[in-house]
Order: C-alpha cells, then structure tokens, then sequence
C-alpha cells in the first residue's frame, strides 16, 4: 500500500485506512434494527420482538435491589462466572441433566444466551469449518458463523401433509436430508429446542437421530435451549447433551433472561465439557473478562429459590409456562378469527402464522423483498399491529417456504393481547 | 474427539493475568491490593440511581436499544460534547459495551484485519496484546526510555515502529500500570503522527477523572484532525467505583464506531438496560455538578490522592522505591532492594517479578501484579524488577 505523507491527500486514504476489518462484510444489516424502527410507534401493538411486557417475579426484582446494597457486589467478580451463580447453575442443571457438573470448569457465565453462542462460535469454529443450521434459525446464528469464518450448511424443517390444526410437532426434519449435509468439514451443528420462531419442541428420537449423526461424523453440538422451560402440556424438554456420546461433545446455552423474564438482564450460560468450556472462556477472557456482579448475584439467588420448588406449582420454571399456555391458546383462536393459520407451538413463547388465505396483495408495496416482510410493513402501517417476518429466520434458498408466515410473540400482559383482538376480530371490516 | 477443537484465533491467547492471580489471592486468602477495583462502596447516588432503575417500570428489564440505551448515550453526548468541545450525535458516535473491555474488543475486531499492525505503547494494560492477535493482528510494541528519570516517548522510537501494515496506535491515558498522565506535548507528538501516516487512535482513557498534583488529562480526540480518527474509550466502573456494573463505552466518529456497532450486534447485542439508566443518572448529575465540589468526579480523586501518598510513604518505609504516579489507580514499585529466598520450584522459570508475586501472595498474604505482565513477550526480560499496587483501598497495607 503507497504511503501518502501528505494529510491534504488524505481523502483516498482515509477512506481505506478506516476500513473496517473484513470479517464483518456484510454482515451491518440486522432484522431486529429494521423491525424496532418500525413499531417503535406507541399506538402499534407490538408482537414483534421477543421480550415479556409482563413483570418479572418480584423475588427476581429484589434480588438485584438487595445485591446492589452490598458493597463488593458492585465490584469486579470471577470472569468465568460469579462463584455464587456457578454454584447455583451447577445444582439446577446438575439435577435436570443427572450428573455432576463442575462449576469452574463446565460452565462459563456470559453476556446473555446470544453472548454464549458468540463464545460458543468464536471459540470452536472458524475459517474452512462447516456449521449445519436449521431453519428457520434464530438470526444471530447466520452472521456469527460468518463472521468466524465458515461456511453457515442449511436444511430446513419441512411441514408434513396435514392441512388443519396445525402444530410445531408437524414440522420435521427429513433424516435421508440431514445426512446428507454432514461431510468431514462438518465442525458444529446448532439446534435450538424449543425452536425460535416455530416452537417446535424435538422429540427423544429426534434428537437421537441428530446424535447419532454427530457421533458418526465427530461433529461438535451448539444447543441453544434458552427456552427449556416454557414447554406445554403433553411435550417435555430433551436435553441432547443428555444422550449417550453427547456430552463430551455438546455445549448447552440457557438463559437467565428467558428463564425470568428478565431479557434486559442479559445474562446467560454454556454448559459442557471442560475440553470445550475452556476454549470459551478463553474468548471471554479476551472480549469483556467478566459479567456484571449484582445481575449475577440476583440470578444465583432466583435459581436457589426456584431449585428448591422444583417440580411444585410456586416453580418459576414451571409456572411461567402455565401462564403462557393459556396466552397462545388466545392467540392462536384470534389469529385464526382474522382467517390466518397458526402453528400451534409446543414450546416458546412465540406462533407462526399462515397468512396465505388472507389473499393480501401486496404489489403496491415496493421493494423487492419477500412477502412477509411486504405484509409486515403492510400490517404495521395498516392494521396498527406488528409481527416478524419468518423468513428473517431462513437462508435464501428457502425463502419460498416462509414467505408466508409471521412470527408473533405472546408473552404479553392481558391487555396487549386484548388489543391485538380488537385488531383481529376487525381485520375483514373496514 | 479425534479432530483439534478450538479455533486458531485463539493460539497464544489462552493465558490471562487476571484469571492467574485472582486464582491464585482467592486460594490463599491473600489481601487483594492487586486488581484494580475498589474496596470501598460506589458513592450512594448511584447505588440508588441502580435501585431506582430496578424498581422501575418492566421496561428496565427488557431489551433496550442494542447500540446504547437512549438516556445513557444522550448524556454521554452532552457530558464529553462540553469537554471535547463539539456536537457529539448520541446515536451514531457512541456505542455502550460490557465495560470498557469490550469497547476495546469491539475496537479490535472491527478495525484490525490479519497482517495489520498495531503499536502498543509499553508498559500496557495487559488485555490489547491478545485482542490484538485474536484479530488476527501484530502487536508492535514500543519500549518507553527507561534510561530517563521521567517514562516519556521517543518520537524516534515510536516512527521506528511505523511500516506499510500499521493501522492503529493504542495509548492509555492515565496510564495502567505507570500512572502517567500524556501531557499536552506529548499528545500533539502522538496526534502529527497519526495524521501523517492516517493512522487510527485508540484512547484508552478509563481514568481520565483520576489526575493528582494538578496533572490536566486531555482528550487526544479534541485536538485538531484526531476526532475524525480517534476512538475514545471510557468506563462507568472507573468512573463510579463501581467496576463490576461493566458499563463502558466506545465514542468516535460515526463512520468508524458504526463497525464497532456491528461487531456488538453480532456478538453480545445488548448490554443490561437498568445499569445503563443508572449510569444516565450518574452522568446527568455529574453534568450538573461538574466542575463543583459536588461532584464525585472532583471528589473521588481528592479522595485517592492521600490514599496514593500513604501507599507511597509505606513502601517507602520498607526501602522500595515507588514510582509516584501522577494519575490513575496503581504504583509501581522497583523491588530490587528486597531480599527475599526464593526457594519455591514452582515459579523457578518465571519472570523475576512474577515469583515475588507468588511469593508475596504464598507467604505474606498480600496480592499484587508482576509488572512484566504488562509488557510484550519479547521485552518482559528486561523489567522484572517492578510490581504493581492499586492504592484504591481502604485497608492497612501490611508493610513488609
């Protein structure tokens, strides 16, 4: 590169000099910056991002209050994780996975569950690596195995033949597919169970199937499980890292965010073997060292009190998702009034939703992008109401599978979805 | 697994200080006058400027905005506008990270490609050698003349280290572990060639309240052509006492913290939102008291200050010879006068300072920092006879 000396000739240098590095190329635009603009209007009903507006339990509040007053909590604490909350994490997940789990050494505490796949990612995968992803995906997946350098390998779930009374558990994975996306490069395959946006909740078997595969083929498993407690009635979380031949091979993300409704919290976790736990803390030690001290200290006390009721009604864990139940049977009965198909979820807190028999046109609409985002901006603007377009959640290739679908979020206050009614119940008016 | 797991970005970078010597105080129980954080309480106002945004409205526990919560980057803007002299857009010249760390990492990663070259000014804080490399950079490291009475550049030095590749330069002012504090002269140096060569500056200025002896810290960003170059980097642990909230920050021109703004969305996205409000509050009091003897920025290094001479006094009593320093939290003490057996196998290939560290923290109970560990690899042989205190404590030091 030609050295110019001269500052006034700058300009040309200036511009390739503040060049950013090239492992974000492409990688600026994001679906959440989009969609935030859009309904950040009061008058919209939002149920578009995935965060609670109901309250976090009040013992979780106070937590952080009583942390807060304690002097040294308001100082710097273990970089892997608060002792407290490894502690506390390695007693919860020690009992749902029936093993022991060694806090210093096979949990690392980070920036939110997103802050574990990045460490997860950063840490394990890189440039000539394949990554296997699901679709539709939870966004952030994408850009992070790019921006580490590899190859992001696609297969979507498909949706079997029914035509009514649709549910998560409809979609699967075609196994003679799955196969064929492992090769020797295959360095990771990411799951998510519950899945965001569809709320699949993965079977035993299913899940098997994908062990079986990472065993033959020594591919590692990112399992993103932030939502393992909100599962309904009749589906029961799995956790792969739980199969035989998957621990040693599994890296597991929870989330105190989800688990609390307490998404601004950011606080999360990757649970594993210490042959690959230590390769993530390496990276966190290098990208911020530590987690906020008092958030930590909150979450440690709210999993103590929660580990205790465990398997009672007062549970948190539970609890919350007999809440949410009885919020997306709402939904779902007002989404299909306004004459949309919902997929019934199994778990999570979000529903897709066909819209294809609303027979929408949207060529006045411009822009070249696929019909959901078309019928968002569209809704958004015209019926006051906001949702996620699905095929955010998918690569290119199966944008014709998703277009049809939205994403809405139901963890909302009684008066939220009251409002998203009176727009559902309308929608055919006017 | 048959196959090599972890990815080579992190070769060489697996070793830390400070997962080292934390251990290493936690297991024997040592007296922490190492690590730098404080051993007294943040002030009350922002302790329940905390609990005030905890008891909030839901929205203080739900996602904010991913680049830097409204309250917190609009009172950044004004707060630093004021003392740098300029409109400073909140939206698109700042981005809020999990502590000053990661503003440093987001940095890193967004300007510096395999092959580019940084230059480090020695002796650094330990972290920018490896986030460097983990960028896939160079690490050029320039020695501060340690013939002379004062540590202070050589511009010759610093233009020997100048090639082709070099992209950024890395200064922190007040500086970790020295405690000095650039002056006006020196910044200009720093800045002329920085413009010359179209060079970025990254301005590590965590303690930039924390100037003693009527020492000024200066802003490399506010002086001519360095606002358009220079990312300014700051932090409300630093700024507060309270380093374990880990809210910092990232300000500069928008054209250039825009790629830290998508290296942060594509890795943490969002940083705690009550701890953002909280610190808006601490900011928006310290704008309206600035300058007063109300303001915790005033007092804080008031406060420090007789701490500092205390430590210096101590140390001076046992015949060290510390290095006064003119800002920040740390001492530096020349430990060559100490006669100590070191018969412990275990440190037998280390640095000098690095065994009397250990040997401190093993049989005295007392924890500080091996100042080698704040130097490149190449040119850590050549200062073990220095350590580290952070005088930010209110314990009795165990004069030894």
């Amino acid at each position: 590169r030609h050295r110019n000396k001269n500052s006034k000739c700058n300009l040309y240098m200036a511009s390739v000099t503040h060049k950013n590095a090239k492992r974000i190329e492409g990688l600026d635009k994001n679906v959440w910056i989009t969609f935030t603009s859009v309904a950040a209007d009061p008058t919209i009903v939002n149920l578009g991002q995935g965060y609670p507006d109901i309250p976090p339990p009040s013992y979780v509040k106070e937590g952080l209050v009583q942390a807060v007053m304690v002097d040294r909590l308001n100082q710097y604490t273990r970089g892997f994780g608060h002792p407290t909350l490894v502690k506390a994490l390695s007693q919860v997940y020690g009992k749902v996975c029936g093993r022991q789990i060694d806090p210093f050494k096979e949990i690392l505490v980070t920036v939110g569950g997103y802050g574990s796949l990045f460490c997860s990612i950063q840490g394990l995968i890189e440039e000539g690596d394949e990554v296997i992803i699901i679709e539709p995906f939870f966004d952030c997946y994408v850009p992070m195995v790019k921006m580490a350098g590899a190859k992001p390998v696609f297969i979507p779930l498909r949706l079997s033949d029914r035509k009514t009374d649709i549910s998560s558990a409809d979609w699967f994975l075609d196994q003679d597919e799955l196969a064929s996306k492992f090769n020797s490069k295959t360095k990771a395959i990411i799951i998510n169970t519950p899945n965001n946006p569809i709320g699949k909740v993965f079977t035993r078997n299913e899940l098997q199937a994908i062990a079986d595969l990472c065993i033959k083929h020594d591919t590692l498993c990112l399992s993103d499980e932030v939502y393992e407690w909100l599962t309904y009635k009749g589906h029961d979380h799995v956790k792969i890292a739980t199969l035989p031949g998957m621990w040693d091979r599994t890296i597991t993300v929870g989330s105190a965010g989800k688990t609390f409704s307490v998404t601004g919290w950011k606080l999360g976790w990757s649970i594993g073997p210490e042959h690959l736990v230590k390769h993530l803390q390496t990276v966190m030690q290098n990208s911020l060292y530590a987690c906020p001290t008092p958030l930590q200290e909150a979450v440690a006390q709210g999993l103590l009190r929660d580990y205790e009721l465990m398997g009672q009604p007062d549970c948190y864990f539970s609890s919350l998702a007999e809440e949410l139940q009885g919020k997306r049977d709402r939904i779902a009965t007002i989404l299909k009034q306004a004459g949309m198909n919902p997929v019934i979820p199994e778990g999570g807190y979000f529903m897709i939703a066909d819209v294809t028999a609303l027979n929408q046109h949207l060529s006045h609409v411009e822009d070249d992008e696929p019909y959901d985002y078309k019928f968002i901006k569209w809704m958004t603007k015209e019926k006051k109401l906001a949702a996620i377009p699905v095929t955010a959640f998918c690569g290119e290739e199966s944008i014709k599978h998703f277009e049809k679908y939205i994403r809405f979020c139901f963890i909302k206050q009684d008066s939220t979805l009251d409002a998203a009614e009176a727009i559902l119940k309308n929608w055919n008016k006017a | 697994m048959a196959r090599q797991l972890h990815a080579r970005r992190l070769e060489g970078v697996d070793k830390n200080i400070w997962v080292e010597f934390t251990q290493l105080t936690a297991d024997y129980k040592a007296v922490n006058v190492g690590q730098g954080f404080p051993d007294f309480s943040p002030p009350s106002f922002i302790q329940e400027a905390f609990c005030s945004a905890i008891t909030g409205g839901a929205s203080m526990h739900q996602y904010t905005r991913g680049f830097g919560h409204p309250a917190l980057v609009k009172i950044l803007a004004k707060f630093f506008g004021r003392i740098v002299g300029r409109d400073i857009d909140p939206m698109e010249d700042f981005q809020i990270t999990v502590g000053a760390y990661q503003a440093l990492f987001c940095t890193f990663q967004a300007l510096i490609d395999e092959g580019d070259e940084v230059i480090i000014v020695e002796p650094f804080f330990d972290c920018y050698q490896p986030m460097v490399k983990m960028a896939g950079g160079t690490p050029s490291s320039n020695l501060y003349t340690l013939s002379s009475a004062d540590w202070v550049l050589s511009p010759e030095e610093l233009a020997s280290n100048l090639n082709p590749r070099t992209k950024a330069i890395v200064i922190n002012t007040p500086n970790n572990p020295l405690g000095k504090v650039y002056q006006r002269d020196e910044l200009q140096m720093i800045a002329d060639f920085c413009i010359k060569h179209d060079i970025i500056c990254i301005s590590d200025e965590v303690y930039e309240w924390l100037t003693y002896d009527g020492a000024q810290h200066i802003k490399i960003a506010s002086l001519p052509g360095m606002w358009e170059r220079t990312v300014t980097i700051g932090s409300a642990g630093k700024s507060f006492s309270a380093t374990g909230w880990k809210v910092g920050w990232a300000m500069g021109p928008g054209n250039i913290i825009k790629h830290l703004k998508t290296i942060h969305q594509n890795s943490v996205y969002h940083c705690a939102t009550a701890a953002q409000e909280a610190v808006a509050m601490g900011f928006q009091r310290e704008y309206d008291t600035f300058g007063t003897e109300d303001s915790y920025f005033k007092q804080l290094p008031a406060q420090l200050h007789k701490k500092r001479l205390r430590l210096a006094e101590c140390l001076r009593s046992v015949g060290l010879e510390p290095v006064m320093p003119q800002g920040g939290y740390f001492m530096i003490t020349d430990i060559s006068s100490l006669q100590v057996d070191l018969n412990d196998p275990s440190t037998k290939d280390e640095p000098y300072d690095f065994r009397i560290v250990k040997w401190l923290i093993k049989e005295k109970g007392l924890a500080t920092i091996p100042v080698s560990g704040f130097y490149s690899p190449e040119h850590r042989g050549n200062v073990q006879n220095y350590i580290r205190f952070c005088f930010v404590k209110v314990i009795w030091f165990v004069c030894i």
